[in-house]
């Protein structure tokens, strides 16, 4: 399975993010923090998780959804995520 | 040699009855925010409560089980000289021995009933069904009363932002006996025992003894949260796989009122047609723990939102991890 391209992990999370919370997918950018600035709560962040996990093919277990803060450190653990899988043969 | 004798037991059983018993107080959102630095709005976006019962003081899961058992045994058409096994799913019997099931048989004389206590959390009355069924398809009981009761306030730390506005207090009551024809479908129970740690007392009574505080219940929120979604939510369809019916023939969906977010994402995940009622007592009710099905159930049925006779998809699940789901004909 070819790897997403950064802007297409960005863009594949603000649709799931529009999908659990309604925002706007323009809403959805690198520097915004999930809590503070989107005003998503833990809840909504582990079903955005899960419905990542099955997106893009990746691993994200419940000690790392703690430590994504913002949308870009989401982007970056999704982006590490599917080399580490690739480097394994798992893609 | 001498051969033994097995026992035989009845064809298949039925739930006859289910009724609940809420203590008096009811307790708003606001009276708990300002110990956790929260909102109303908070609350109900983050679990859908609007409000829950507490038990007085004084109050025990015996005092909340006993109305709601009469009730039942009286619905069932039955006194409590017939019910010869009484099951107490709870986690908050304050007594270590005996079970709040013998106690309980003593206040509805029942004194000579097989009593003992199941403590299996959320999972409890799912858990409670499954052995009910199969003692009198065994032959081991005929008439069996299985109670949830909780008395979860005593339990809970009021500062604590992720249980302190969850839990409520309360009971639901159920009969099961023999039928004729098949009323309680297989269940699909078990455990994910690894996760053990993450709802739990906080500390042991030795701890407590030398000096610990009063023992709390904790909860790892989010990782419950997703555990219930992702790995009940196919618990839930294989119970109904083993019933031998389709996800359309449901005329209920009763799982563990644990959260409304997660009772809302388990309807979607098992994709449950508009005509499938859903239970949501949590709304007034709280988490009851082991009482939260049968109360829902009640509440379901008293209130007309699904009629007699119609199929029901119960599903609990919490500490342990355990879990249990079977699909119930409605009393």
């Amino acid at each position: 399975m070819p790897a997403f391209t950064q802007e297409e992990i960005l863009a594949g999370l603000a649709e799931l993010v529009t999908e659990e919370t309604g925002l706007p997918a323009a809403d959805v950018q690198p520097g915004k923090s999930f809590v503070d600035d989107l005003d998503i709560d833990s809840l909504s962040m582990m079903t955005i998780v899960v419905n990542a996990q099955d997106k893009f093919n990746v691993e994200i277990p419940d000690e790392a959804v703690t430590e994504l803060k913002t949308v870009s450190d989401a982007v970056a653990y999704i982006t590490k995520a599917q080399s580490d899988a690739a480097a394994v043969g798992q893609a | 040699m001498a051969s033994l004798t097995a026992s035989k037991g009845a064809e298949h059983a039925r739930i006859l009855s289910v009724a609940a018993h809420r203590p008096e107080r009811v307790v708003m959102n606001d009276e708990l925010v300002e110990a956790i630095d929260s909102s109303d709005t908070w609350i109900r976006e983050r679990s859908g409560i609007i409000s829950r019962r507490f038990a007085a003081p004084d109050e025990t899961v015996i005092d909340l089980s006993a109305p709601a058992a009469l009730q039942a045994i009286e619905r069932a058409g039955l006194t409590p000289a017939d019910i010869d096994t009484i099951l107490v799913a709870t986690i908050t019997h304050e007594l270590q021995t005996p079970s709040a099931a013998s106690i309980l048989a003593h206040r509805i004389d029942a004194d000579r009933a097989v009593t003992m206590d199941l403590n299996t959390a959320c999972a409890g009355f799912a858990y409670g069904i499954s052995l009910a069924s199969d003692m009198i398809r065994g032959g081991s009981a005929r008439n069996v009363l299985v109670v949830g009761a909780e008395t979860m306030s005593k339990i809970i730390d009021p500062t604590d932002r992720g249980t302190a506005f969850i839990f409520g207090d309360g009971a639901g009551a159920a009969v099961i006996g023999p039928s004729s024809t098949p009323a309680i479908g297989p269940t699909i129970w078990g455990s994910d025992a690894g996760q053990w740690e993450a709802i739990r007392s906080n500390s042991s009574w030795s701890d407590f003894r030398d000096g610990a505080a009063w023992p709390t219940l904790r909860m790892a929120g989010p990782k419950v949260f997703r555990w219930a979604i992702w790995e009940m939510s196919p618990v839930a369809q294989k119970a109904v796989d083993a019933a031998g019916i389709e996800i359309g023939d449901l005329a209920a969906f009763i799982p563990h009122q644990a959260n409304m977010r997660i009772i809302d994402q388990m309807a979607k995940q098992l994709r449950l047609p508009e005509h499938v009622a859903i239970a949501r007592d949590i709304a007034e009710s709280g988490n009851t723990s082991a009482a939260s099905i049968p109360m829902a159930m009640a509440r379901m049925l008293d209130e007309g939102q699904v009629a007699s006779g119609g199929l029901a998809l119960l599903i609990g699940f919490g500490a342990g991890l355990s879990y249990a789901a079977q699909v119930v004909e409605l009393p």
